[in-house]
């Protein structure tokens, strides 16, 4: 039995023209961008020991900082829990009002959105900056800005969630004569409930890290001993708030996909 | 013949019913009959023929363009609000997916049927009376799952889960109960033993049952009255004595082979 023979790859297939081209055309639009923006990448190189010479300071973790930066950490934990709970808590009204599938008057849903894509514009560096002139230093500050923070985030990212979901329940409810909040508390809410947690989880380990960053401008927590011991060159207490940071970060990624999986 | 006997007492009449979609596409033409109390009538049809728009106009899921639909000679077009949930309480619906909530029990979505006898506050709370615990465990009963009462809706199989379908339903205490396809996603078993519960709703409980089928097999077994639309038009209309298969035939042809 004999077989026809195999067709011959074209001359472009056979020496990737395309991905070497493309791989080219990105190097350039690299070499432009930098040159654009003067970013020098000789005087990154000619550093680079500098950085070396940090890295070796910060390889030795000062441990015996950790008592002091415990209470700080504790309070950046409590900073960040409190802030995304009252932000997740204003999120679930306004993304029912944002979902396309629950609200069908556009205008409304409309003006929802703008007011949700206004609060994720501004940065939570600028709102920590507001609410520390506002409520002056210290944790007050730096809960609501994670508060407005997660509002924003964790409102688009329920809203989408919401307009993935399955109609054929709202359907069922609505014929058995239920009200409006009865449908979404007994059709929408066991549907999306488990990804909420999810996010809420999500949420509130970005604020742990970014609270850190809200620490230099005096919103409490971390991020106070962190500006002090760059601000002293003190790099190994520097890596000693890194890795605490680090390990929290850790336990509520591991509480997250328990949950995840329990609630699944 | 039927008018006669639809005229002494119908539960749900169309009057010149009209229902042009916003594309302009036509989903019902001058539908005109009555359905008189306690009958068990199937609307058969091919896919997009109208069936469930027909279904969907009597507990107002769907509104009409023109005409008027009279559920116990009242036109439904008139509710709105509480007066439109209270219309819909009392018509019990089954649907081809089931549309049970997959992660809540099989209690609780039995209990939902009854959210429309309390206030919204009790139903968030999840407040139900003794009483409306104990009816939700003897419609699991009729249904014959008394054993998933605790079991997640999504552990069920299809034919158990439109089961639990039907048992929501009952929690209304319905005088009408619509099933569009209720057995399209079922296996030949499963599928009996839902036209049968639906044949004893209709039958012990009097219970008026409107049941939209694709097969006509189906139709001729567990009907009282066959009615069968074409493109909209209501083409068919006889009672199950007088069912012959060959007319029923016609309703599946085509436009084109008419």
């Amino acid at each position: 039995m004999s077989y026809p023979e195999m067709p011959q790859r074209p001359w472009s297939q056979r020496h990737h023209v395309r991905a070497i081209v493309w791989t080219l055309v990105l190097i350039i639009l690299l070499a432009l961008s930098s040159w654009a923006t003067g970013a020098d990448f000789g005087m990154f190189l000619a550093n680079l020991d500098q950085f070396t010479v940090l890295l070796v300071q910060m390889a030795h973790p000062a441990w015996d900082y950790l008592s002091v930066i415990i209470q700080p950490l504790y309070e950046t934990i409590q900073m960040a829990i409190l802030g995304t709970t009252i932000g997740a808590a204003f999120a679930i009204p306004f993304s029912i009002l944002a979902a396309h599938n629950l609200v069908s008057n556009k205008y409304l849903r409309g003006l929802i959105r703008f007011v949700l894509d206004l609060v994720r514009t501004l940065p939570d560096l600028l709102l920590a900056a507001i609410f520390v002139a506002v409520f002056g230093i210290g944790s007050t500050a730096g809960v609501v800005t994670l508060a407005i923070f997660s509002f924003g985030m964790v409102s688009k990212l329920f809203y989408e969630v919401i307009e993935t979901i399955d109609m054929g329940p709202l359907e069922a409810m609505k014929s058995v004569g239920a009200s409006k909040i009865t449908i979404i508390w007994y059709a929408v809410l066991p549907q999306v409930l488990n990804q909420f947690v999810s996010y809420f989880l999500y949420t509130l380990e970005i604020n742990v890290r970014a609270s850190t960053v809200l620490g230099y401008l005096g919103a409490g927590g971390i991020g106070v001993y962190l500006q002090r011991s760059l601000d002293q060159f003190n790099y190994s207490a520097t890596a000693m708030i890194i890795l605490a940071t680090l390990v929290v970060v850790m336990v509520i990624d591991g509480v997250s996909n328990h949950l995840r999986r329990v609630l699944l | 013949m039927q008018a006669t006997a639809s005229q002494s007492d119908p539960i749900i009449s169309f009057r010149h019913v009209n229902k042009i979609y916003n594309n302009g596409t036509v989903g019902l033409k001058d539908i005109n009959f009555d359905i008189p109390r306690g009958q068990f009538l199937v609307v058969v049809g091919l896919s997009g023929a109208g069936k469930s728009t027909l279904l969907r106009t009597i507990n107002r899921m769907h509104e009409i363009s023109s005409g008027e639909v009279l559920v116990d000679n009242e036109s439904v077009s008139a509710y709105k609000g509480k007066s439109l949930r209270q219309l819909r309480r009392k018509i019990g619906m089954i649907f081809q997916n089931f549309n049970l909530v997959k992660r809540s029990t099989v209690e609780k979505n039995v209990l939902s049927g009854l959210v429309s006898y309390y206030p919204t506050w009790k139903c968030v709370l999840g407040l139900f009376s003794a009483d409306d615990r104990k009816r939700a465990f003897q419609a699991l009963t009729r249904v014959s799952l008394t054993k998933k009462i605790f079991a997640r809706a999504d552990e069920l199989s299809g034919g158990q889960q439109q089961r639990v379908a039907i048992a929501r339903a009952l929690m209304q205490e319905p005088k009408i109960i619509l099933a569009d396809e209720p057995i399209a996603s079922l296996d030949p078993r499963t599928t009996k033993a839902v036209m049968d519960t639906l044949q004893r709703l209709n039958r012990e409980d009097g219970i008026t049952v409107i049941v939209n089928l694709h097969s006509v097999e189906l139709a001729q077994q567990y009907a009282d009255r066959i009615v069968g639309l074409r493109a909209g038009e209501l083409v068919y209309d006889e009672d199950i004595a007088n069912v012959t298969t060959e007319a029923l035939d016609h309703v599946y042809q085509t436009d084109s082979e008419v």
